[in-house]
């Protein structure tokens, strides 16, 4: 990390970009940890008419800020909310198609935007047992998914060893070959770029870079080759008001660390 | 196969659906539970864990049996270290994310000494919903194309017979019994619950055996009142039993939040030695205690209290 400005935490950065990730007006349904707060982010900034939706069956929430719920089920995350639901009617509001984005973060995650949150090595003698999918296999199978995360070599791999969540399989039409017929990953936001696919492909490319980050940096951080025009574009570093608006959300940095 | 749906209706009308008093103690209500048993349990992670009746059952010395909820975390590592159950069916398993990855479960899983079946989320309620309809299973459309399906023997896949679309089916999961924590509950086994139902309404239609552990018991009067607050009827209850803090150290809804600093010690002992810290904790607040009033006394009546300010915060506020 050799970003210029150095009066922002690396996952200040991941938030704050995600965040501009979410549009006015989206049905955001956001996972525990990055995205619960950036989606949160999101409402007290540009976008005030983001609704939120949590797996523990929460919709349209406003966190309080410095109370934020260590997962997505307290009723923390049910503060000035338009509705509690079950879990499985919040998960069903996916398949029938009324969430824009889904917005989660990731352990590992490969060129087709596959994710792994299961097992490190195979899954039969795993290095390490992870704690599983959750909503991730739902949320990443029904809609269009925006994903942050840290970008490093080991996390971004070519191939992960577990399809959790799954982005466009192995490229091509598998996606749509698999059963799964609608969404599928948009965006990967990272602490050095934004990512996208190739449509054709479904492979990863690079859309945007962070200010001071070089393509040559972005690429060592990854574990297989990064689409990337010549003429990438670079973002606009966090604001004063941005990282105001964080910090006062996350003052214990619970999840900004 | 119609045999099992058959066995399943059998099943349900041989239990005494009367309006009767089913108010016991947590020993009592442990012979509702037989070993061996599918056990589900209600809430998700860190909210309305019934942790008061998984905590007597561990006391019970209960033998094989296997569990089931929406998000498991530490009554995960607890069940697994008891010895009562070997087998957890979730999808997702670990204190919470901001406590990092449960070295307990990664010490039961990855040494093959117990199995953590992973499903999707939705997957697992489509299970209980199917389970609480009366119909062998639910059709869906995430998991496929996932090595989480992969993992899993009974799926299907098929073709639509409506639109020729490829769609996933799910089985109906009836458990033999569901142990769910409420807010209120009158002694006849009228449920009333607060705030995020999660998976238990579908969990208690689909159960053979019911045990509702409640924050206090009310009258039949009260729920007579206002029935639309009734959440779970009667018949489908089997046992009633009063349990204040009965999610301790985790949530119930408007009532007390976690209790988070008993969360951190319990991460902080089992982080580095997982076996050593799972079994001091249990011995210390599950097999030492005399009953659930001293294991809330261990716990401490200050942080108690602290989580009833947190949890009564969402109407005080």
């Amino acid at each position: 990390m050799t970003i210029e400005t150095k009066d922002f935490t690396a996952s200040e950065l991941l938030c704050v970009m995600s965040a501009r990730a979410l549009e006015d007006g989206q049905v955001v349904f956001a996972g525990v940890g990055i995205p619960l707060l950036a989606a949160t982010l999101a409402q007290r900034l540009h976008a005030p008419g983001v609704t939120i939706l949590f797996e523990g069956g929460t919709i349209g929430p406003h966190v309080v800020p410095g109370q934020l719920p260590p997962t997505t089920n307290e009723q923390r995350c049910t503060r000035k909310a338009n509705m509690l639901v079950s879990i499985t009617e919040v998960l069903l509001l996916l398949q029938r198609g009324y969430v824009d984005v889904g917005f989660m973060g990731g352990a590992q995650i490969d060129q087709y935007g596959n994710l792994n949150s299961s097992f490190i090595g195979s899954a039969d003698d795993p290095s390490v047992r992870l704690p599983g999918t959750g909503g991730g296999n739902d949320i990443s199978s029904l809609t269009r998914m925006i994903v942050a995360m840290p970008q490093e070599k080991r996390r971004f791999v070519e191939n992960v060893d577990f399809i959790t969540s799954p982005g466009y399989i192995r490229g091509g039409t598998s996606r749509r070959d698999a059963g799964l017929i609608a969404g599928g990953m948009y965006r990967v936001v990272t602490d050095l770029a934004i990512l996208g696919f190739d449509e054709e492909t479904g492979r990863m490319r690079v859309e945007a870079l962070h200010s001071g980050v070089t393509p040559e940096q972005a690429q060592e951080n990854t574990g297989f080759e990064l689409i990337m025009d010549s003429s990438v574009e670079t973002t606009e570093p966090p604001t004063d008001e941005e990282l105001a608006a964080l910090r006062h959300l996350d003052p214990d940095k619970v999840y900004t660390a | 196969m119609s045999q099992e749906y058959l066995s399943l209706r059998e099943r349900t009308q041989a239990r005494d659906r009367s309006l009767r008093d089913k108010v016991m103690t947590l020993e009592e209500a442990c012979e509702y539970v037989n070993d061996g048993d599918h056990v589900s349990l209600g809430g998700s992670t860190a909210s309305r864990t019934p942790f008061a009746m998984v905590w007597a059952l561990i006391r019970a010395r209960k033998k094989n049996l296997s569990f089931s909820r929406s998000i498991v975390s530490t009554e995960g590592d607890l069940i697994f270290a008891s010895g009562v159950g070997n087998h957890i069916l979730t999808s997702w398993f670990s204190q919470g994310i901001v406590w990092g990855v449960s070295r307990v479960m990664r010490h039961f899983t990855e040494n093959r000494l117990a199995r953590f079946e992973e499903w999707s989320h939705m997957s697992i309620g489509l299970r209980f919903r199917a389970g609480a309809m009366g119909v062998p299973f639910m059709p869906m459309r995430s998991m496929m194309g996932s090595d989480v399906a992969g993992q899993l023997d009974n799926l299907e896949e098929m073709t639509c017979p409506f639109t020729g679309e490829k769609i996933l089916l799910v089985p109906a999961l009836n458990p033999d019994v569901a142990l769910i924590h409420v807010q209120r509950c009158d002694p006849y086994g009228n449920a009333q619950l607060d705030g995020l139902t999660f998976m238990d309404i579908d969990m208690a239609m689909a159960a053979n055996r019911v045990i509702i552990t409640t924050e206090r018991i009310i009258s039949n009067d009260q729920i007579r009142r206002r029935p639309d607050r009734t959440r779970i009827p009667f018949f489908t209850v089997d046992a009633v039993v009063e349990a204040p803090y009965g999610c301790a150290p985790h949530e119930c809804f408007g009532v007390y939040e976690p209790l988070f600093s008993h969360m951190d010690y319990y991460a902080e002992l089992t982080r580095k030695e997982p076996m050593e810290g799972v079994q001091a904790y249990l011995d210390e607040y599950y097999y030492a205690p005399e009953n659930w009033t001293e294991y809330l006394n261990l716990i401490g009546l200050e942080k108690l209290l602290d989580a009833a300010r947190r949890g009564r915060s969402i109407y005080d506020d």
